[in-house]
């Protein structure tokens, strides 16, 4: 238990210092050792308790939950004054009512309210303790050399960055708090702080679009505090009980509609539609904020808490209900998010449509809940963790060599940075590409719904398809093979080389490990609570290994092998001129060659697919409401 | 199945594979010359074109193209090896669009306009298809509960039967994958080409005979996921398939290539309508 605890403060500790001590050398130096001892806990967590099965803590205190209380009441009201200052009365509102119902619970029921567990940590809070350990400490890392780039680039931003980690270290520790939270006050405490931390962070530089994108995520994410918030009062009126692992256990029909409320919230939080546009509006904040919201904190608590939530679906009476139209909502953005992601050119829109995208999947399967649909969920969790942190950072690292990110600036990348267009490589090969483990975990997806839900395949079958084809159009720009231009020079600091290397050796690790991740994390968990299984097929596995191997052996064993060759210039219909890359245009004019890509803005434009989406998914959540109700 | 008999199944493909696939081609020329009243080129004439094109020097734009290449072929032989030696249908497929991929890639790596356009093209015929394959697998799943090639091909029922739409849409598709017109957007054999050869424009020697090598072991894995469709009695599979490549010959000799607008679209709406209505059914059955 002390090391949860540990987890949960010491990053909270390290904020205060961090904001208090703003030299960049003495931050340089606080971050890079408190980041060192938060993976040494994390991974010291799981050897602590990897083979315990769910372990349950009391740690029942009046002064905890006092302390609880009065944090939420300053930050509720810090949050409004926030809102009234920038006459964003939404927000204000919102965080009015939340607090409201919290003041009124605590008063009229506070006496009453009796908890026997609050904390617990099982095979499902490690594997988040490891992700948002080792991931999160790496972005914070990578932010040193980052964040001093950004305001060498953004004159105009004040200069914040003891707050900005700050920020960054207080969202980690209400990360941890999520996990591990039992008692759903504290998760619903923790959970607000990720949304209070999220919305500094998008908010950071203080732009106006920042300020108005920051309030477009409070607000969303407030509303689904609201949901939280309801939940739990509900709850306890109805089943006297405030515990998270009470949901399943009850098997009463009372649990339908607080579960259906904390799917809202986690719909919310993890960006689903009508919700998505918060996160893309967070595409304004520095990029390492980018790669933490959609990688290892925020959004990932929205999976959670959902993942969380699926043994009530797979269980309770009437709960498979509730949970169908939990993965409509999810089927629904799958496809078109990742329909919407063609149509992008700015590679921190495409990477946070696939976000969204894939959160869906994740969503679909934790909301349909047998036992191997959660195998394929939380696999994708993990999965999608890594690869994506290591694209965002990618992208940002890009970014600031060649001066935008717009893929098709990102032409020949291979020949201008190649370690990092190698990264990004295996990042989008991890996101989509057999053998990768994207879709280890969307092939299992799909073999779980055929047996659920055979329905659902078909949003799996299109949105695959499509995700095929935004993510191969990314990769073919960084593989052309092109002339390095002369004047180009390409600066990397250490600390975003050390990260990038790190998560590209992570993506392939976790890819060649997977059986193992499965069979000694994975398999026992599911068992503990389903009492079966899902067992990954040997043959295949062995199978997809030696793919795994032959993409790693392959290009090493061919580049001694291609000789004797003439090297010709591209086929320009006979006009090239002596030099490369050019050709003779009309009037005799030299010009170079440029190409671009499909984006299919007709078909799968932001603007109709949008609308189409929200239409659905609003009318999706009221039905799951109105089934939770009955 | 034993592990032995799986063995030599995918021996057998590996080596089998590229004279039939090679042999179909020779056929599939002969029967389209013949369709436009000429006499066309002997059935061994695929043969013979490889053969040529392992001889001529070989020219490339960049070191890395040929390596794409090879990943290409390896894979294709790979998905129809886990198909044939029975593996799981889904990774077999899986296996196939890897492959695509490197091709794909191979393209893009020459930074050449042509080629380009038909790397864009090739990515749009695979959103195209995609759905429909995997729709594919979902139908036979759901009537013999197995993704396992070998329990497929084992159960009792011809699989036509119960899944007509499927293998209707599979159909529709197959014209795509066997690149023929009207769906040769992104590559093309005959004289009409109107991007040069699209995306193998700047393969050549070499490289090129590998691709139509890759291309012959693909086909015959498709016309293996024909046979699945009766694979209850070998021969009658064995007739649907060679129905069923006529047919896909008689099309491209009677329709011109479309647009890549009408190719995505019109695959699409076959595997909303065909694919997702048989699906359908067999779930409310």
């Amino acid at each position: 238990m002390n090391t949860v605890l540990f987890l949960i403060l010491f990053p909270i500790v390290v904020a205060l210092l961090l904001l208090i001590l703003p030299q960049p050398a003495v931050r340089k130096v606080i971050v890079v050792l408190s980041t060192i001892i938060l993976t040494v806990a994390s991974v010291y967590l799981v050897v602590q308790y990897f083979n315990t099965g769910t372990v349950f803590f009391n740690l029942d205190n009046q002064y905890i939950d006092l302390g609880i209380f009065a944090i939420e009441i300053i930050l509720a009201v810090i949050v409004i004054g926030i809102s009234l200052k920038y006459k964003q009365y939404l927000a204000g509102l919102l965080m009015l009512t939340s607090a409201a119902i919290m003041i009124w619970f605590e008063g009229s029921y506070g006496e009453e309210i009796q908890t026997s567990y609050n904390l617990f940590v099982d095979n499902l809070s490690l594997i988040m303790t490891l992700i948002i350990g080792i991931i999160s400490s790496l972005i914070a890392v990578f932010a040193i050399g980052y964040m001093k780039d950004y305001h060498h680039h953004h004159k105009e931003v004040k200069d914040r960055t003891p707050f900005f980690f700050f920020v960054v270290f207080v969202f980690l520790g209400a990360m941890y708090g999520v996990v591990f939270a039992n008692n759903l006050m504290w998760l619903y405490f923790f959970w607000e702080i990720t949304t209070f931390s999220s919305f500094f962070l998008i908010g950071y530089s203080r732009e106006e679009i920042a300020v108005k994108n920051a309030f477009r995520a409070l607000n969303m994410n407030l509303l689904g505090g609201l949901g939280f918030s309801i939940a739990i009062v509900y709850l306890f009126i109805n089943a006297h009980t405030i515990e998270l692992n009470m949901l399943p256990e009850l098997a009463s029909t009372v649990v339908l509609l607080p579960t259906a409320l904390l799917a809202f919230a986690g719909m919310t939080k993890s960006a689903q539609m009508p919700f998505s546009s918060w996160l893309l509006g967070a595409m304004v904040a520095p990029t390492p904020v980018s790669a933490l919201l959609h990688s290892s904190t925020m959004i990932k608590a929205g999976v959670y808490l959902i993942i969380r939530l699926s043994p009530v679906f797979a269980f309770v009476d009437g709960g498979s209900m509730v949970g169908l139209f939990v993965a409509m909502v999810g089927a629904v953005t799958f496809v078109l998010t990742a329909f919407m992601a063609i149509s992008q050119s700015d590679a921190k829109r495409v990477l946070a449509y696939s976000t969204i995208s894939n959160l869906g999947l994740i969503i679909v399967c934790a909301g349909i809940g047998t036992y191997q649909l959660m195998w394929a969920a939380i696999m994708l969790v993990i999965f999608h963790a890594i690869a994506k942190s290591l694209l965002f950072l990618s992208v940002g690292t890009v970014e600031h060599n060649i001066g935008d990110r717009i893929i098709e600036s990102m032409d020949g990348l291979i020949t201008k940075m190649p370690k990092i267009a190698i990264g990004m490589v295996i990042g989008i090969a991890g996101m989509f590409l057999a053998p990768f483990g994207m879709l280890i975990s969307k092939w299992a997806a799909l073999e779980g719904l055929v047996t659920a839900n055979p329905v659902l395949t078909v949003f799996v079958a299109f949105g695959s398809a499509a995700t095929l084809f935004f993510w191969t159009k990314w990769l073919g720009k960084l593989l052309m093979v092109k002339e390095r231009p002369l004047e180009f020079q390409s600066k990397v600091p250490g600390t975003e080389r050390f990260t990038l290397t790190t998560l590209a050796i992570l993506t392939v690790g976790v890819c060649l490990l997977f059986p193992l991740i499965s069979k000694y994390s994975l398999e026992p968990f599911i068992a503990s609570i389903y009492n079966q299984t899902y067992l990954l097929d040997q043959g295949n596995v062995i199978i997809l290994l030696i793919m795994v191997g032959l993409m790693v052996v392959l290009p090493v064993g061919l580049s001694f092998t291609y000789k004797n060759v003439q090297y010709k210039p591209q086929y320009l219909a006979g006009l090239n001129t002596p030099e490369k890359e050019k050709f003779y245009g009309s009037l005799g004019l030299t010009r170079e060659i440029t190409m671009r890509s499909f984006y299919l803005e007709n078909i799968f434009g932001e603007s109709k697919l949008f609308k189409l989406g929200v239409v659905i998914s609003i009318v999706l959540i009221i039905i799951m409401f109105g089934v939770g109700i009955i | 199945m034993s592990g032995n008999y799986a063995w030599l199944m995918v021996i057998l493909y590996i080596i089998l594979a590229p004279f039939i696939g090679g042999l179909i081609a020779g056929v599939d020329r002969r029967i389209s010359a013949r369709m436009q009243s000429r006499y066309g080129p002997p059935i061994l004439q695929p043969f013979y074109d490889i053969f040529k094109l392992m001889n001529k020097s070989s020219i490339a734009v960049n070191p890395q193209q040929r390596l794409y290449i090879i990943c290409f072929i390896v894979f294709v032989i790979i998905s129809g090896a886990i198909f044939f030696g029975g593996g799981d249908l889904l990774l077999a497929i899986f296996a196939l669009t890897l492959a695509s991929i490197f091709l794909i890639i191979a393209a893009y790596s020459t930074f050449s306009p042509y080629a380009y356009i038909g790397a864009e093209r090739e990515m749009l015929q695979i959103m195209a298809y995609e759905p429909m394959v995997i729709l594919t697998t979902v139908g036979m799943y759901m009537v013999t509960k197995s993704f396992n090639v070998w329990d497929i091909a084992m159960y009792d029922q011809p699989l036509l039967y119960s899944l007509p739409g499927i293998f209707l849409g599979f159909l529709f598709i197959l014209t795509i994958k066997f690149r023929k017109s009207p769906f040769d957007i992104s590559m093309s054999h005959h004289a009409h080409q109107e991007i040069v050869r699209g995306i193998i424009t700047e393969f050549s020697g070499t490289d090129l005979a590998l691709i139509e090598i890759a291309h012959w072991y693909e086909n015959v894995f498709l016309l293996g996921i024909v046979c699945l469709f009766f694979a209850s009695s070998p021969i009658i599979a064995l007739i649907l398939a060679i129905i069923v490549y006529f047919l896909e010959i008689w099309i491209d000799n009677n329709y011109s290539r479309l647009k890549w607008q009408s190719v995505l679209g019109s695959a699409w709406i076959v595997a909303l309508v065909l694919g997702v209505g048989n699906i359908a059914y067999l779930a409310l059955r």
